[in-house]
This record gives structure tokens, sequence and C-alpha cells, in this order.
């Protein structure tokens, strides 16, 4: 039970995946115009990484080393697509406004990072729970982010008018432009309270540390051990692009 | 037929920009823009895998599933079809183009991951483009691509001699510059 319960603490809180992790920021940014539409891509997402964290559990004894992300992307993918169906036929219009990026749930890194990072090395019932923790850290997130951008863009929360008929709505936070902004002070943030906390002596490295690595995904071109593990499953961590090509070739030259 | 192709060149690669207003691909926009040269060669790595993926998705929906009727299985099969494709897509440069591989090589892995291709590819369904219109979207789609990371990469390189604040430092800085830049492109919806 304890066990369970650290599962959602700690997807909720400790490593939350948006505000902790900085990962899955595609959707972050695209489906934050407001509040309804950042609860719905949330759970939506959770769903589909509760039963994908459980199902890849159940076969990870199963599931061969070295083809294990392919076979994760269609497990993924298959949760993806039946959500996808719910969605159409019991929500028409949060399907229509979430649009593509439902099928992109597929892409979305927080669903492989657990995958790859917990559920294939976990029992099930803690990897299901791992995959609520995080899906309602992750829903937690998107509904804060769009109702900030829906308060300041429209004057609105939950579309219930609460700021006062003189307030003249800020149009552009709920343009592609306002994702922008409201993503570069979060991180702003994630980056003071890092160096307050790390002055007072706290482990900061989970904080922003998208991809399990040490560094930010805006310096992930010289440190793409996640995209590696798509194709190369003993990429090394934390090796750059030249190396783990250089690596490679090497490698092959070995072979010949 | 030209005119209408020339309109969603116009419109996939500036007005909706792939990156600043569809928000995909954000991962590589982010991570790869240091310097214009390499973002220039991400750039080129991205329209070459885009097209061929548009290209190649749309054959398979067109002539396999629609027949089958089993279009539901669209996400599941494009996905699989683009990492399988980029993977063969180095093995023969590699055999065949060693140059070109040498310059994209390292771009390749990275660009599996990418959702800007399998979002191309799902668009194009949804949009129900034909192939020919497919490919020509997947083709503006990168260029948009290409031209907002190399744009980017520039003002990157300008900043690293600027006065940051401290928090600013690092992604927030590049992530307001690319808001300004998704405010710039907005100016772009009144071409069409």
């Amino acid at each position: 039970m304890s066990e369970i319960k650290d599962r959602l603490v700690n997807g909720i809180v400790k490593e939350n995946p948006t505000f902790v992790l900085a990962l899955g920021m595609c959707p972050t940014l695209a489906v934050t115009t407001s509040a309804v539409n950042g609860l719905g891509m949330g759970l939506t997402t959770m769903v589909v990484l509760a039963l994908s964290n459980a199902i890849i559990s159940a076969l990870r004894k199963v599931i061969p080393d070295r083809v294990r992300i392919p076979a994760f992307i269609v497990v993924i993918a298959s949760f993806v697509t039946i959500m996808q169906f719910i969605l159409q036929g019991f929500i028409p219009s949060l399907y229509a406004a979430l649009g593509i990026y439902i099928p992109l749930i597929v892409v979305n890194c927080i669903i492989l990072g657990r995958a790859e990072s917990y559920a294939s090395k976990s029992p099930v019932i803690p990897s299901l729970f791992d995959g609520i923790g995080m899906g309602l850290g992750f829903t937690a997130a998107l509904t804060i982010i769009g109702g900030v951008r829906e308060l300041l863009g429209a004057g609105e929360v939950f579309g219930i008018r609460v700021m006062p008929a003189s307030f003249e709505p800020i149009r552009i936070f709920i343009m592609a432009p306002g994702a922008f902004f409201v993503l570069a002070m979060l991180t702003a943030g994630q980056n003071k309270l890092k160096a307050v906390l790390s002055a007072r002596g706290r482990d900061v490295s989970k904080i922003g540390s998208g991809c399990s690595s040490d560094v930010d995904c805006a310096n992930c071109a010289e440190n793409a051990s996640c995209a590696h593990k798509f194709i190369d499953t003993d990429a090394v961590p934390g090796e750059s692009l030249e190396e783990g090509a250089k690596r490679r070739e090497a490698e092959d030259k070995e072979g010949e | 037929m030209v005119k209408e192709l020339l309109i969603l060149l116009i419109g996939s690669s500036l007005v909706s920009n792939v990156v600043l207003s569809q928000f995909l691909g954000l991962c590589p926009f982010l991570g790869v823009s240091r310097n214009t040269k390499t973002a220039a060669g991400m750039g080129v790595a991205v329209i070459f895998v885009i097209t061929l993926a548009s290209l190649v998705a749309g054959a398979i929906y067109t002539y396999i599933l629609t027949p089958l009727d089993v279009t539901y299985m669209q996400t599941i099969v494009f996905i699989l079809v683009i990492a399988a494709l980029v993977q063969f897509v180095e093995m023969v440069l590699k055999k065949f183009i060693p140059s070109l591989y040498k310059a994209l090589g390292v771009y390749l892995p990275l660009i599996t991951t990418n959702c800007a291709v399998l979002g191309v590819a799902l668009t194009n369904v949804q949009k129900s483009y034909g192939i020919l219109t497919g490919v020509v979207n997947g083709f503006a789609t990168a260029v948009g691509f290409t031209v907002s990371i190399v744009v980017l990469a520039g003002l990157r390189e300008k900043m690293e001699y600027n006065d940051i604040p401290e928090s600013f430092k690092g992604m927030p800085i590049v992530l307001l510059t690319a808001g300004l830049m998704a405010i710039a492109f907005c100016g772009f919806s009144g071409l069409l």
C-alpha cells in the first residue's frame, strides 16, 4: 500500500514530469490554450501511460532486450488508437480541440521514458500506479498552465469569466507566441529554484533534467542519449552525437 | 493545380510554421540550434527525411491501408514505418553515398524521435491530401522547420555575448527568442 502511495506522490510532486523533469514539452505548449484542453490532454495521456506501463511491465520478461523500443512503441500506439476512438465517440468536442495532438501522444517522451526507466524493470501494480501518478502530475501541470494562459488571454478559467469587465484580455497568451513566453517563465522559475536549493545544499540533479540525463532539452544536441536509444540500444548515456558516430564507425571497422 | 501547390508550399512553410505555430519538432529546434552550421545540417536532414516519409506513408495509406479497410491502424503503422525508414536511409547513405552520410549521418538518429515527421504524415491523412500534395506539404513543412531553426541559431550565436539575467540563461532565453520569432511569423498570415 505504501508503495502505491509512494508512486503517486513521486509522480505528482517529486518527479512531476512537466514542472520538475521538463518532459513532454510539445503537448505542453500546443494544447494549453485553455484549462479544459489541458485537463483533457492530461487525462488522455494518463490513461495511455497507466495502461501501457501495466502491459509493458507484464511483458517485461517476454520482450527481448534488443527490440524493446519498437515493442514499447507498438503497445503505446495501440492504446493511443483506442483512446482516439473513445474520445471521438464520447467527447467529440475535445477530440476536435486536441486534433492531431491525440495521435502524437505516441511520441510523448514521458510515456516512453517511464516504460524504459520504470515499467520495464518493475512489477505490474507499482508500474500501473507509477503511470497514474505521472499522468496526474502531467494533468495538474497542463491544467495549471492552461488555466493561467486562459486567465490572461481570455479573462476566463474553465470558460467562466473571472476577470472584471474592465479587463482587456491579453490575446497573445492564447496564441502560439504566448505558449513560448509562458514556458520561458516556467523554466526561468525552475532555474531560480535550482539556484536557491543548491545554495542550501539540496540535491537538484532531477530538476529540469528531462530524458534522465543531466542536461535540459536545450543542451540535448551535445547529449542525445535519448534519441540514440531508439535505434542504438547499446548507446552510452552521456556521449555526444559525434562521439557516438565515431564509436560506431570504429566498431564497424573492427567488425570487418 | 500548380497554383494550389504553390499556395500549400507557402502556407505550410511560413504561415502555419511547423515549430512556431504547431509546436512540432520542438526538441531538435531547441537542441540543435547552437550554431548555424549544425542547424543547417539538421534542417537538410529533416527536409530529406520528411519528404521521403510523406511519400512512403502516403503510398502505404493509399495502396495498403485503404484497400484493406484498416485505416484506423495509421498511427501504429506510420510510427513503425518512419522508424524503419530512418534506419534504412542511414544504411543506404552509408553504403552508397558516404559523402552525404558524413554530412547528415549524425542527425539521422535524432529525427526518428522528431514528432514533426509523424505529425506531417498524420496531417496529410487528416486533410485527405493525395500522394503528390502530401509530398509537397511534407517538403514545405520541412523547409519551414529549416528556416526557423537556422534563424534561431543565428540569433543564439549573437546572444552568446549578451548579458542575460542568471535565471534566464539556457533554455528560458531561447524560448523567449522563439516566442518573439513566433510573433514575427504571425505576420506571414497576411500572405494568403
